[in-house]
């Protein structure tokens, strides 16, 4: 059976010999390529294009500006943006024009003779800033956007949203010990290793678009949407994806190929640079976040207040859901009787904020694990012991309302606390001080439509069809996996294809550390529904009742206690032949959990009614601190996550190690910085530092811990997210465990840790 | 241009600016990727001359007769062994940084033959991966060095 064990990736030795097809490795006769205008300004009016005189240069197919645009605006939320900037710019690097000519050359020439008259007006470039009365507006029209869901309006707000339950005025008078502070998170890059990137073509009246993007559904979707096209007659392909992490749904450049291969007839590749990928796709939401928090003497959690603010940048994106997700995070894993937490989501001037692993959560597990410890201290006991104390048990209910059968926050702890108490101490370093720090955390695993087809094949074989894009998470296999095991069969028997909107039944998106819970139930549930009609063939060739029967490994079907069995090739053959016709099944279905209790809880705008199923996990990190240069190094981590069930460990192991490596990352080097006139000023790997190996510790342990969960046949979670999650509040925890100071901003540099530690005495 | 690539004369219609890692793109030889194309992110890693090279950091026409292995050209018997040790231990997520991690491991191996653990951190310094933390690129690795000893 194939549950369980971790056979290599299906895709592993294409990607190792280069053989595997990433977008750009793709190329078609007479392709055409693309080069990008992008706006100087923060904000400002467009008042008039000149494109003559790139149209006249030689080589050029196409010109496409805000003036070829009339439709409606794009957007899954807010529809407040279009593939090109129209009316406005608002912010640096937005695309303003796209040229398309015979070479990339000749495209860049024409793309610098494309004029664009402005009137720049002035730019809100913070949260502050957007806040403050009489500041500039970024959507003047905003009331009259198409919307899915209220909430803003007044100024640069897009959305508000608060959760509150208990009395938490009262409670904090009843706690002998309270904490306060306020915590900064910067916008981080998805960096994905491949830049976004599309290749369209147009075949009998129909636009096929090979695209990297996390849900050929949704890039279906948006382009149908932006070049006004019925989605029958666009198509979208994902070929490799190299990297995603909540940065490639669907890219407004998907769109723009789209409409310049309608234009030219002709197939139009475009991939951004790295640069452009920086300045014009999506970041994680800086934060700016006040939180409160008390406890009585023997450390029971009272209450817990917090105020969340998000940089939304120039359009919402999904600016709503990521509020509501970190304001639904703030309570922590934890039993805290009295919460309340309230935001707002700002447009400012800059880049889009979007979806980016953790959603939301990185944010306020900052906060509210820097809290946790902080309060330890204030309490002066041991703050392992203050989580196990408050944290979460099977049967609680999350922030909201929304009941937790299944739970292992102590286990986790223990589990980590454990493993690092039990591993030979690091010989210390000169100069250097040693620290150890614990973060505990929550996520959810779910949402969303998702559906799965399976079909018999002549030979006995299985074609597995999904709409879950593998963007390097391991999906593909893990899929497979589930399937194969159902009908004991070797993995090999088992395909699995590329996604296409064509073929592929639909898929909301991967993300929300959904796939293995949500495509993997859809999977498992066709799989055995095919297996019961394989019965009722088997059990009329065998004579007996199909309740008798059993699966036997590598691909029949007998009767219990006797020999007698029929191969699958023979269930099909005879399904196609002579009976019943073609042994198909499919399941779909829409997140069904249970749902917020607003008898429990008041909320405001929430942006969805269910979200997924709880997880837990607990990291445990060792740093040592450089007291001359404040900077910081991660040693040794450990990382316990709750898979539910594991179906690929190895596959597991790869999420968690990489996640919290992406957490080092958040944690100590990478933000996005704007300068006063709203530019980028990172926008290479040089200026924006993610982690490399020597950047990483050599020692990450991951515990994987296996609580089923009983709505998924075979019990999965997602666990694509949280490994992220407890990175950056373990870090801080760490390091003011080694130097008593705290610093309270993401990334902690050298210079902010240098800060706290002088700013201590 | 003729350029030496895996052992083979190649005539690759590459202009005069372009940098090896287009002209190598362009042949069809799209294993090297580009990643970032200013010489930090190691995905177009390639060996000039049996030396680790950024492909995107070096002009096609400066090559010469020098001779260029990509990773379509250690690829050329299925797996090496060091493509093995990557699939087998499940070091390979998405794939995109893949063959520059390929070219730097099988550079070490080359120069090394059974490594220790920060020597293999160190070779593999100037390649970034997203999605795997490093850990199991590196214990491949380890286990490759660990089987020569």
């Amino acid at each position: 059976m194939s549950i369980g064990t971790s056979p290599p990736r299906l895709d592993a030795g294409d990607k190792a010999t280069g053989r595997a097809q990433f977008v750009d490795d793709l190329q078609r006769p007479g392709m055409l390529h693309v080069a990008l205008v992008t706006s100087p300004h923060a904000h400002a009016r467009i008042l008039k294009y000149d494109v003559q005189g790139a149209l006249s240069i030689k080589g050029v197919k196409a010109v496409l500006t805000g003036a070829d645009l009339k439709g409606p605006r794009y957007g899954g939320i807010v529809k407040d943006e279009s593939m090109v900037a129209y009316g406005k710019v608002r912010y640096v690097g937005e695309i303003v024009a796209a040229v398309t000519a015979t070479d990339p050359q000749t495209a860049a020439r024409a793309a610098a003779a494309i004029e664009v008259d402005y009137e720049p007006l002035p730019a809100v470039l913070s949260i502050v800033e957007a806040l403050a009365a009489g500041a500039p507006v970024l959507h003047e029209e905003f009331a009259s956007y198409v919307k899915t869901v209220k909430g803003g309006g007044g100024g640069n707000v897009l959305f508000e949203s608060s959760v509150e339950e208990g009395d938490v005025e009262r409670a904090f008078r009843e706690c002998d010990v309270v904490v306060e502070g306020t915590y900064e998170t910067p916008a981080q890059h998805h960096m994905y290793m491949e830049p976004n990137g599309c290749l369209a073509e147009v075949e009998g009246g129909r636009i096929t678009v090979y695209a990297t993007t996390q849900s050929v559904h949704q890039a279906q979707q948006r382009i149908a949407e932006e070049i006004d096209e019925p989605m029958a007659r666009v198509r979208v392909i994902s070929p490799k994806v190299g990297g995603g992490f909540g940065g490639k749904h669907a890219s407004n450049i998907l769109s723009i190929a789209a409409w310049l291969a309608r234009a030219t007839r002709r197939p139009v590749k475009l991939v951004l640079s790295r640069t452009q990928d920086f300045e014009v796709q999506r970041s994680r939401h800086p934060a700016r976040i006040w939180m409160k928090t008390g406890a009585r003497k023997d450390g029971t959690i009272l209450a817990r207040d917090a105020r969340i603010d998000i940089d939304g940048g120039a359009y919402c994106d999904e600016s709503p859901p990521v509020l509501a997700f970190a304001i639904l995070m703030s309570r922590g894993p934890y039993r805290i009787p009295n919460a309340r937490a309230r935001g707002q989501a700002l447009y400012t001037n800059k880049l889009r904020a979007g979806s980016f692993r953790g959603f939301g959560n990185p944010q306020a597990s900052y906060a509210g694990e820097s809290q946790i410890d902080e309060l330890a201290a204030k309490l002066g006991m041991d703050p392992v012991a203050l989580r196990l104390k408050n944290a979460m048990r099977p049967g609680d209910t999350a922030f909201g309302g929304q009941p937790v059968p299944s739970c292992v926050q102590q286990q986790a702890l223990e589990r980590v606390r454990d493993a690092q108490l039990a591993a030979p101490a690091l010989a210390p370093r000169p100069g250097r001080r040693r620290g150890v720090g614990f973060s505990a955390m929550s996520h959810v695993s779910g949402l969303m439509g998702t559906a799965a087809n399976v079909q018999l094949r002549t030979d006995g074989s299985v074609a597995l069809s999904t709409g879950c894009v593998d963007i390097g998470q391991g999906s593909d296999t893990i899929l497979v996996q589930i399937c194969a095991d159902a009908l004991g069969l070797p993995i090999e028997k088992v395909s699995t294809s590329p996604q296409d909107s064509d073929h592929s039944p639909y898929n909301w998106k991967t993300a929300g550390s959904r796939s293995t819970y949500m495509t993997g139930r859809a999977v498992a549930v066709a799989t055995i529904e095919m297996r019961d009609r394989m019965f009722d063939h088997a059990a009329e060739m065998l004579e007996c009742a199909a309740a008798d029967l059993e699966i036997r490994p590598g691909g029949s079907i007998g009767i219990k206690g006797l020999p007698k069995a029929v191969g699958f090739k023979e269930i099909a053959m005879r399904s196609l032949f002579q009976a019943g016709g073609p042994i198909t099944a499919s399941h779909g279905f829409v997140f069904d959990g249970p749902r917020f209790d607003p008898k429990r809880a008041s909320i405001h705008q929430l942006a969805f009614a269910n979200l997924g199923i709880y997880t837990f996990g607990a990291h445990c990190v060792e740093v040592d601190v450089d007291e001359g240069t404040g900077q910081v190094e991660v040693r040794r981590a450990w990382c316990a996550h709750d898979a539910g069930r594991a179906i690929n460990p190895v596959s597991c192991e790869g999420q968690i190690q990489g996640g919290f490596v992406q957490g080092i990352g958040y944690a100590l080097t990478e933000a996005m910085k704007w300068n006063a006139e709203g530019w980028l000023t990172t926008v290479t790997l040089a200026d924006y530092k993610i982690p490399g190996v020597l950047d990483t510790p050599p020692e990450i342990h991951s515990i994987i811990l296996e609580d089923p969960d009983p709505t998924h046949p075979v019990g999965a979670k997602g666990i694509g997210e949280p490994s992220l999650v407890g990175a950056a509040p373990a870090i801080a925890n760490a390091i003011a465990n080694a130097t008593g100071a705290r610093a309270c901003i993401l990334p902690m540099t050298p210079e902010r840790v240098l800060e706290a530690i002088e700013a201590r005495a | 241009m003729l350029l030496n690539v895996n052992g083979e004369e190649r005539d690759l219609a590459a202009t005069p600016a372009a940098t090896l890692l287009e002209a190598l793109r362009a042949g069809g030889l799209t294993g090297s990727k580009r990643g970032c194309n200013h010489g930090v992110c190691g995905a177009c890693t390639v060996l000039l001359d049996g030396k680790l090279a950024r492909s995107c950091l070096a002009l096609a026409v400066d090559v010469g007769e020098r001779p260029v292995v990509t990773v379509e050209g250690v690829s050329e018997s299925g797996l090496s062994e060091v493509q093995k040790a990557l699939v087998e231990t499940g070091a390979i997520q998405c794939g995109f940084c893949t063959p520059g991690f390929v070219m730097a491991l099988t550079e070490l191996f080359l120069r090394r033959a059974a490594p220790a653990r920060d020597e293999i951190r160190a070779a593999l310094s100037g390649n970034l991966c997203r999605c795997s933390g490093y850990v199991k690129i590196v214990e491949a690795a380890e286990k490759l060095a660990g089987g020569k000893r």
